[in-house]
């Protein structure tokens, strides 16, 4: 009986602990004042911008998709939109690829494992400015360390960075060795996740090591192997410190991505409005990658 | 845990290669570092004569001691302790609260605002730079540590990563001290928030490293140099390369300029990938 009183009470109590109040808001106004004030506002004030012509401080007299038709006339934003697809597509299958390699072989309990794996994630940790400043004294023609190398076999090492043809490669050859700690950790953890018991039995089965890695291994990170994809199509489809810190966009804009457009259209030229269209159409296409993303946290959370 | 199979057949032809070209890579990781930091040890003139002599003695501190003696790097180094130190005290402060809140608390709207804070996560920094930067012209926060750090405090992970480890927390817990008549502060800051220091520690990981290591903001909002962070500040530097002051005096500035976080790095690894690799699942 006793018993009975005392539950009535504590759910009474608990209803109304969870009850809705006005005072409960003020844990998340301060946060809430931040995001609206520095993320929404300027959100949609970017969109509203890119309507209008513009200068640093105001905004001029809209006029439509005028800034939108500039873009797409204009031959150097079309160039940086192609670049930036070059970027991707150089340095994502690249990063994945021997991010994979690097954690199918060092995903065992050995010191030096652990040494190497130490090693090829420190360049993670390093901001674009060192990592740009490290490979142009690599890539500096005549005495740099590349031209060194290829000295030693007697061969003149390519012109990265300031002959059309390979300069982008260049950019793209420093950010897989800044970018590559990342996805070898993100394999390394989905392959410690994959049941020992799979193994052993594959082992009973005598499979041998390839037929293991490819019946067992490799069907167990496939949702991983897109995951990684995914957040680098994002994280490098934004390219911009390496292309403005090594060349600068050229040599003839043929290693300028969208970013380094909008910055020299908006900081540069301080034309807003159409650095801000050019932003809205980044946003645009980074959306889908990232809509991407969500969908397969998504089914992973439900499955 | 991983008993290769390496180990108990031995080591075949292909596991030779394997490991070949692991210790490539590994060479092509640490190589460029090294070569920097060789060049730091260098005297510029000689530098200038023979590049090989790189690979060789004499050395020297020098340009370290010229770094220290001559160039802005402290100043920089400061600013960009107190940006990523700032925006990552802050960062915890709002991101705990509004996280308990979300997961905890119940107010009008709620569950609405939750999904508009959620939405915040798929905006990219460059589609707000522009409209910030006008923004933050109009408030005079350019070239202010306020100006550096408030953009990056709108970030919605921080939130998000905290409502989902209050979640995760049994509600007995808050439960039990409300019936106590703590209050509902009292409830987060005494019973919740010190089981929550994990998340913590991998929020704070993430901010500080991102902060510390931002580019795009600090160069377009710090234009004076005596508020540059430690990448513009660097980046400032390597403008006209061969001409400059010296190979071997830039080279140490790098060197300088990247040991704190390598060191760190070192030191905290375990966290710091942990803290990097969640957030990039989220």
């Amino acid at each position: 009986m006793a018993d009975a009183v005392n539950g009535t009470v504590r759910r009474a109590k608990s209803v109304d602990i969870y009850a809705s109040q006005w005072r409960n808001f003020l844990f998340v106004a301060p946060y809430l004042f931040i995001f609206v004030a520095f993320l929404v506002f300027p959100l949609f004030w970017g969109i509203w911008l890119s309507f209008h012509k513009a200068d640093t401080f105001s905004s001029g007299p809209f006029i439509g998709f005028g800034n939108y038709a500039r873009l797409f006339r204009d031959g150097i934003f079309l160039q940086s939109i192609w670049n930036t697809f070059y970027f991707v597509f150089l340095t994502v299958p690249a990063l994945a690829l021997i991010g994979l390699f690097l954690a199918l072989c060092l995903n065992r309990q050995t010191r030096s494992a652990a040494v190497l794996r130490t090693l090829f994630f420190s360049s993670s940790v390093l901001s674009v400015t060192i990592v740009t400043l490290i490979w142009r004294i690599v890539y500096i023609p005549d005495m740099g360390l590349l031209s060194m190398i290829y000295g030693f076999f007697g061969a003149k090492a390519p012109a990265f960075l300031s002959d059309p043809d390979i300069a982008m490669i260049g950019i793209a050859i420093a950010t897989i060795w800044w970018c590559i700690g990342l996805p070898m950790m993100l394999f390394l953890s989905a392959l410690q996740q994959i049941p020992q018991d799979i193994y052993e039995a594959a082992a009973l089965d005598n499979a041998n090591r390839w037929q293991t890695l490819r019946s067992i291994t490799l069907p167990s990170i496939k949702r991983t192997f897109v995951l990684v994809v995914i957040i680098q199509i994002v994280f490098q489809f934004q390219l911009f410190g390496q292309a403005f810190l090594m060349t600068k966009g050229g040599p003839n804009n043929l290693t300028k991505p969208i970013v380094l457009y909008i910055y020299n259209t908006a900081f540069q030229r301080w034309d807003i409005g159409l650095g801000a269209a050019a932003s809205e159409i980044l946003f645009l296409l980074i959306l889908v990658a990232a809509m991407a993303q969500f969908l397969l946290t998504r089914r992973k959370a439900d499955a | 845990m991983a008993t290769h199979n390496s180990e108990i057949r031995g080591r075949s032809f292909g596991d030779r290669v394997l490991f070949g070209l692991v210790i490539l890579l590994a060479l092509a990781m640490a190589g460029p570092v090294l070569y920097v930091i060789a060049l730091s040890l260098k005297d510029n003139k000689e530098l200038m004569v023979d590049p090989h002599s790189v690979f060789h003695l004499p050395y020297t501190i020098k340009n370290y001691i010229d770094t220290v003696g001559t160039s802005n790097v402290f100043s920089w180094v400061l600013n960009s302790f107190i940006v990523a130190g700032g925006l990552t005290v802050l960062t915890l402060v709002l991101s705990s609260l509004a996280g308990y809140g979300f997961a905890r608390l119940n107010f009008p709207g709620r569950d609405v605002l939750f999904v508009i804070v959620l939405l915040g996560l798929a905006v990219p920094e460059q589609a707000v730079l522009i409209a910030r930067h006008q923004i933050f012209s109009w408030l005079g926060l350019h070239n202010t540590y306020p100006g550096l750090i408030l953009p990056g405090l709108s970030s919605a992970f921080g939130v998000f990563l905290m409502t989902q480890y209050f979640r995760a927390i049994p509600k007995e817990l808050d439960e039990a001290a409300i019936l106590d008549n703590a209050s509902r502060f009292r409830v987060f800051w005494k019973v919740l928030l010190p089981l929550t220091v994990p998340a913590q520690a991998t929020l704070g990981i993430f901010t500080f490293l991102g902060a510390w290591n931002d580019y795009f903001w600090p160069l377009i909002s710090a234009t004076k140099k005596e508020m540059f962070t430690l990448t513009v500040g660097i980046a400032s530097t390597q403008q006209n390369f061969a001409q400059s002051q010296g190979i071997g005096f830039l080279m140490a500035q790098a060197v300088f300029a990247g040991a704190p976080i390598l060191i760190i790095y070192l030191f905290f690894q375990k966290y710091i990938v942990t803290a990097v690799s969640g957030a990039a699942v989220r």
